[in-house]
Parts: structure tokens; C-alpha cells; sequence
């Protein structure tokens, strides 16, 4: 029976074209709007883990706490010793110390009297030894605007707006004045030898990027860090597996009675970001029922009228014996393979556009102007296990509510009438 | 008669006209016997589709009684009444109503993919009846590409292939010429006597007529005639 309704389906065009149009671009335009939102999404998990969170990210109680005002002398200390434990537990993750700080960029005149000066976030982490993977990882060296990467310990970068804002030239000293772990006053002078520029507009604003041991020692934070973080090596996030890890680790480091033991935080349990990942999730989900809403409409008015070209032959199935609930039920039927024949194909079409979203990327600068967002310029789709199927659940619902409903029509026809209706 | 697969005892059909009712059916008494070859005739509005109809299960009587192969016709649900169609009767109309995307065998096949038949069983079945009907060579055609009498013919197999008891059958031949409802009643006629299965026409056509062997006259709603036609 099965094969006898398909059959009737790719030969009935009336019966099937139109809905099979309707569920392809509904479904298409699920599975594209669902991988542009991953690609976003996915987008900003990236930036956010590359710049600041890490995959997971190891810190102290007491420094997560008041992590806003950067309290380092409650940071990780005796880290080389800790990393190396770290990594030894957990080989499929990369691991690297940074130091956050906060203080004052004074760039002096030759005199040394204060010429400009502004406030600085600071970021500490490795530049300088060979092969870093955190140059390659805040794409440093292809971020720089003007003069070149840091080569030896005293230079550092800062970032373009910045610059411009304090009128500080490339090869020119620039102090900076912050506070050390023992909360004495820092002063260490440093050299600008290049401008950075991150496409990221609250980090553009006023940061320096200087090696870690240059800050430890300004910071006198001998073989101390603020925070840890650790990267999947393949740089992909994997809620699973970083859940797994960090389960793992405060069960084996963490210690609920020291504010100092260390602890491990995942990606989304940092600036709000998991509350973010799992409101996009259900705007995928609200997304679909819009979908399934609005398809189920346009495809109740279809099978509406495909039930009045039916009459006739719903009449002689009445006829033939075939009972009225039959009969809906092998209308349901046949829609069901409607609206899979639609998904597939329009499943298909949304991964090709998402596919090329996800390789090629569409360039939204010049509508992101002006907007705070931490995302990227360009606009990535990002395929996921469940923009295979996803698809599927309004394609299918949609032919199959908008059949249920038109199809009522069935039980309120009267047998009484048929003869007469088939004479016609 | 005892063993009459039809039996209709004091029936009468009212149809309702606003406030008031028309009776079309005004006290049928009729036994029709397994293997009949019988027809309904009677001017138009005599009331020969009104009793077709409630003998196949498809309208309900307003009085009396209709049985039919045993079921009271007037008291099943709509549910028994389909399966009472699909396995004991069959129907073909005056316009064939064949199902259009389907192709001649896949017409015939359907109601035996209604009865849940196998595969090998549908096809055995439907290649009989098409052979009954002579179309073996139309196996593929679609019924846009089959002439009129080619159509009821499908129309006829599409009847047969299940082997019902009765085979009810309003008007088959009035949108034929007389060479292919000629055809089309002698194969008719073949099928009654070699399955014995039983033919109740509704028609007003002389040729349907010619072929009878027995012609229940209706006029305004009663049986003005009930005529056994001696057959050479
Ligand atoms: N659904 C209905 N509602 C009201 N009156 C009806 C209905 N069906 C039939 N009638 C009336 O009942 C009478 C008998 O109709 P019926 O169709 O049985 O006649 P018939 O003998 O088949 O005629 P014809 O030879 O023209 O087909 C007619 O007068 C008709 O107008
Ligand atoms: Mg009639």
C-alpha cells in the first residue's frame, strides 16, 4: 500500500509538486537559519575561548570571586609544577598560564614627564618562545597593523585605537603603572614595537599584549598566573568532553575548604555564556515551531484544494469500501512521504548554502558598524550533527498537520450521496 | 424464498424537502437469489439509484427492513458498512471513476490492497480479471489513454477482482455506443454464469434490458412489475 500511495504521489504533480515546494524552502530555510545561528554561535564560543575563557579554564575560588577587579596575589601560583601535572593528566588538551591585569599606559617625553597616558587592560602570555600556540592562537601576527611582533623581553604590543588615542609611536617607551601581587606599586617601562588590531571592539580598545615573564616579573609574580586555561587540541569545543575533564579535575584538585586549591571552569560557565548557548538552542527550537506554524498554514490551504480535486476519487474509494477513517489515515500517509520527500530535498539545499556559508563565509562589515557584539565580521554557517535532521521536524509536521486538518473534510462526507455525485 | 442474499421487506425512503419529506421509496417488498442477472427499470425518478444505493450499504432505508447477505443494512455503522462493501460488493457507475494516476492494473489491484492481500495473490487475481475483460494489452495504460468502453471494462474487472457475491451497477452503459455496451453486458453476462455472481442493474437502457432476466419495474417509488424473461 505503501508503494501504490508513493506511486500515486510522483505521478499526481497537482497532488504533489506545490507541497513538495513549500516543505523544501520552509526546510531549507530552517536548516540554513539554524546553521548561520550555529555558525554565530560557534563563532562567538570560539573568540571567547581564544581571547578569554579558554575551552576550560583553571583559577582559584578566591580569585573567580572578585575576578572583575583581577586580584592576582590570589592567582595559581607554583604553576610550572601545576601545568606539568595538568598536562600529564589531560594530554588532549593544551595548556597555557595567562596574567590579567589592570593599571595606567603613562608614555613619556624625553624628559620623562608624562606626555599622554590612559587606562590598560593588560594581557599577559607566552609571545616569546618559538612555536607559541598562543601567537597562532589570538591570531597575533596577522592582527598586527603597524611594526612587527616582540622578539625579546621588554617589547611589547598594544593595540591600534589605543595607540593612536595616546599618540604613541612604534619603537617609543611606554611605562606602565599597575600594582604587584603584594599590592605594592609596579613600574616597569616597555618598548611599542608594533599596533594590534583584533576586530573585537572591547578589546581594541585599550589593550597591551606583553610576554607572560616580563609581567611576572613587573607583576613580581615569580612562577605565578591568574588563570589557566586549557584548549582542546583540535580547537574545537566539545561541551562533552570538556564536562568530562573538568568533573574530573575538581574531583581530583579541588578542595571545597581552600579558597586556593585549584579549581577547572568550562567555557560556558564563564561570562554568561552558557545561558547564551542554551538560549540559542531554543531559539533554534522556537524557530522551528515558527516554521511548522506558518507551513502547516500555507500547506492546510493546499491540501484543502487538493481535496476538492480528490472528491471524485475519494467518492469511489467510499464506494469501493474503503472506510472514511481509511481513507484520512492514507491521506496522513501520504503526506508523511510529502513532507520527507520535501525535507530531504530541502535538507540538501540548506547544507549546500550552509556548506558554503560554513567554507566560504559572507562578509557582514559593513552592517555590523557601531555594534558591540563580540563576533566576527564575517558570517559563518556551521554544520552540525543536527542540521542533518532538524530540518526534518517541520517538514514532516507541517504536511502531516496541515493534512490532519483539511482532511476532517473526509468524515463529514455522506455515502447516502455518492451514486448521484458519481453519475456527474 | 429462504435463502434470498437480498431481502427487502416494506421499504420506504423519504428524503427531506425543507420542512416536509419527498418519499421516494414507498414500500419495497423484493428477494433477489444468489446468481440473478436482474435489473432495475422505470422512468427517471422512479426511485431505481435511491434502492441501488441502500441495497449497497451507502444510504440508510427510513422504514423496513434490508438485508443483505445476511447484515441488516439499516443497522450497521458506517465502519461495517465499508467492510461490508469492500468484501461482498461490487460497484460500477454510469461514469467510471476510475482512479486517474493509476494505471489499469494498479485500478484493478486496489481494492485487494483494501483486503490486505498478498502480493502474489493481487497479482493472480488481477490478471484473471483483466483476462475476463479481454484487457490484458492495456495492462499499463493509464485511463486518460483508454477509450470509454476500455474504462468501464477496467471499471468492471476492477468489481470482479475481489469475487464479490453482488455486483450492483447504476447505468453502466450510458455513456457507451451500442457496440461496446454490447461487449460490455455479454462480458457481463459470461461472469454472472460462470461465477454465479449476482447482477442487480438500475437502467432505463433497452440494450441493458435485452440481456435481463428479470426486470423489477419502478414507478414513483413501488414495483409496478416484477417479470421473469425466459432466455433461449
Ligand atoms: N438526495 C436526495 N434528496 C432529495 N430527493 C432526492 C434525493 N435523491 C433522489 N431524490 C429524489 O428521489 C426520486 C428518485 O430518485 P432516483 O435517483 O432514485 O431516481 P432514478 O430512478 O435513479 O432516476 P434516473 O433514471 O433519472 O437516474 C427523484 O424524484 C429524486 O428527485
Ligand atoms: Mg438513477
Amino acid at each position: 500500500m505503501i508503494w501504490f500511495l508513493l506511486k500515486g504521489i510522483l505521478r499526481d504533480r497537482h497532488r504533489s509538486l506545490f507541497p513538495i515546494i513549500i516543505v523544501s524552502l520552509g526546510v531549507a530555510l530552517t536548516v540554513l537559519l539554524y546553521t548561520w545561528i550555529m555558525g554565530i554561535m560557534s563563532d562567538m564560543l570560539d573568540v571567547s575561548a581564544r581571547f578569554d575563557t579558554g575551552h576550560v579554564k583553571v583559577v582559584t575560588p578566591a580569585y573567580w570571586e572578585i575576578e572583575s577587579q583581577v586580584p592576582n596575589d590570589l592567582g595559581l601560583f607554583k604553576i610550572s609544577k601545576l601545568q606539568a601535572d595538568i598536562a600529564a593528566r589531560y594530554p588532549e588538551y593544551s595548556w597555557s598560564p595567562r596574567i590579567r591585569y589592570g593599571g595606567i599606559l603613562d608614555i613619556p617625553d624625553e624628559k620623562g614627564e608624562t606626555r599622554s597616558q590612559g587606562p590598560v587592560m593588560g594581557l599577559g602570555l607566552d609571545l616569546l618562545s618559538p612555536g607559541s600556540k598562543e601567537v597562532e592562537r589570538l591570531k597575533i601576527a596577522t592582527s598586527i597593523m603597524r611594526g612587527r611582533m616582540p622578539a625579546k623581553a621588554g617589547e611589547i604590543l598594544i593595540t591600534e585605537e589605543f595607540a593612536r588615542g595616546l599618540g604613541v609611536n612604534i619603537g617609543e617607551t611606554a611605562t606602565l603603572i599597575s600594582a604587584t601581587a603584594a599590592g605594592g606599586m609596579a613600574i616597569q617601562n616597555f618598548v611599542v614595537v608594533g599596533t594590534v588590531q583584533f576586530g573585537l571592539q572591547n578589546l581594541d580598545r585599550g589593550t597591551m599584549i606583553a610576554d607572560i615573564r616580563d609581567i611576572q616579573y613587573a607583576l613580581d609574580m615569580e612562577d605565578a598566573c591568574s588563570e589557566l586555561l586549557g584548549f582542546q587540541n583540535d580547537m574545537v569545543f566539545d561541551e562533552a568532553d570538556v564536562q568530562r575533564i573538568k568533573d574530573d579535575f575538581n574531583g581530583h584538585w579541588q578542595n571545597p575548604v581552600d579558597k586556593y586549591a585549584p579549581m577547572m571552569l568550562a567555557l560556558t560557565d564563564q561570562r554568561g555564556l552558557g545561558e547564551y548557548y542554551a538560549y540559542i538552542k531554543s531559539f533554534a527550537f522556537i524557530m522551528v515551531f515558527i516554521f511548522i506554524f506558518a507551513m502547516s498554514i500555507v500547506l492546510w490551504n493546499t491540501s484543502l484544494m487538493s481535496g476538492i480535486r480528490r472528491y471524485g476519487e475519494i467518492g469511489v474509494r467510499l464506494a469501493i469500501g474503503e472506510s472514511k477513517g481509511g481513507i484520512y489515515k492514507r491521506m496522513l500517509l501520504e503526506s508523511v512521504m510529502i513532507g520527507v520527500i520535501g525535507s530531504v530535498i530541502g535538507t540538501a539545499i540548506g547544507l549546500l548554502f550552509a556548506y558554503y556559508l560554513q567554507e566560504v563565509g559572507l562578509d557582514i562589515s559593513s552592517m555590523m558598524r557601531g555594534s558591540t557584539m563580540m563576533i566576527q565580521s564575517v558570517v559563518r554557517a556551521k554544520l552540525t550533527p543536527t542540521s542533518y535532521y532538524l530540518g526534518f521536524i517541520p517538514g514532516v509536521i507541517a504536511t502531516t498537520i496541515g493534512t490532519a486538518f483539511s482532511g476532517v473534510g473526509v468524515f463529514k462526507r455522506q455515502t447516502a450521496t455518492l451514486f448521484k455525485e458519481l453519475e456527474t | 424464498m429462504e435463502n434470498a442474499i437480498i431481502k427487502i421487506r416494506g421499504l420506504v425512503k423519504d428524503y427531506p424537502m425543507g420542512v416536509t419529506y419527498f418519499r421516494a421509496l414507498k414500500g419495497i417488498n423484493l428477494d433477489v437469489q444468489q446468481g440473478e442477472f436482474t435489473g432495475l427499470v422505470g422512468p427517471s425518478g422512479s426511485g431505481k439509484t435511491t434502492l441501488l444505493n441502500i441495497i449497497g450499504a451507502l444510504d440508510n432505508p427510513t422504514q423496513g427492513e434490508v438485508e443483505v447477505l445476511g447484515y441488516q443494512v439499516d443497522k450497521l455503522n458506517h465502519k461495517q458498512a465499508a467492510r461490508l462493501r469492500n468484501e461482498n460488493l461490487g460497484f460500477i457507475f454510469q461514469t467510471y471513476n476510475l482512479l486517474p494516476v493509476y494505471n489499469v492494473y494498479e485500478n484493478v489491484e486496489f481494492p485487494l490492497l483494501l483486503l490486505k492481500k498478498s502480493a502474489d495473490e493481487r497479482k493472480e487475481a488481477v490478471i484473471q480479471a483483466l483476462e475476463w475483460v479481454g484487457l490484458m494489452d492495456k495492462i499499463k495504460s493509464r485511463p486518460a489513454q483508454l477509450s470509454g468502453g476500455e474504462c468501464q471494462r477496467v471499471a468492471i474487472a476492477r468489481a470482479m477482482v475481489k469475487n464479490p457475491r453482488i455486483v450492483l451497477a447504476d447505468e453502466p452503459t450510458a455513456n457507451l455506443d451500442a457496440a461496446n455496451s454490447h461487449h460490455i453486458l455479454q462480458t457481463m453476462v459470461k461472469l454472472n454464469q460462470e461465477l454465479r455472481t449476482t447482477f442487480l442493474f438500475a437502467t432505463h437502457d433497452d440494450k441493458v434490458i435485452s440481456y435481463l432476466r428479470r426486470a423489477i419495474t419502478l414507478r414513483d417509488g413501488m414495483i409496478a412489475e416484477d417479470k421473469i424473461i425466459q432466455t433461449t
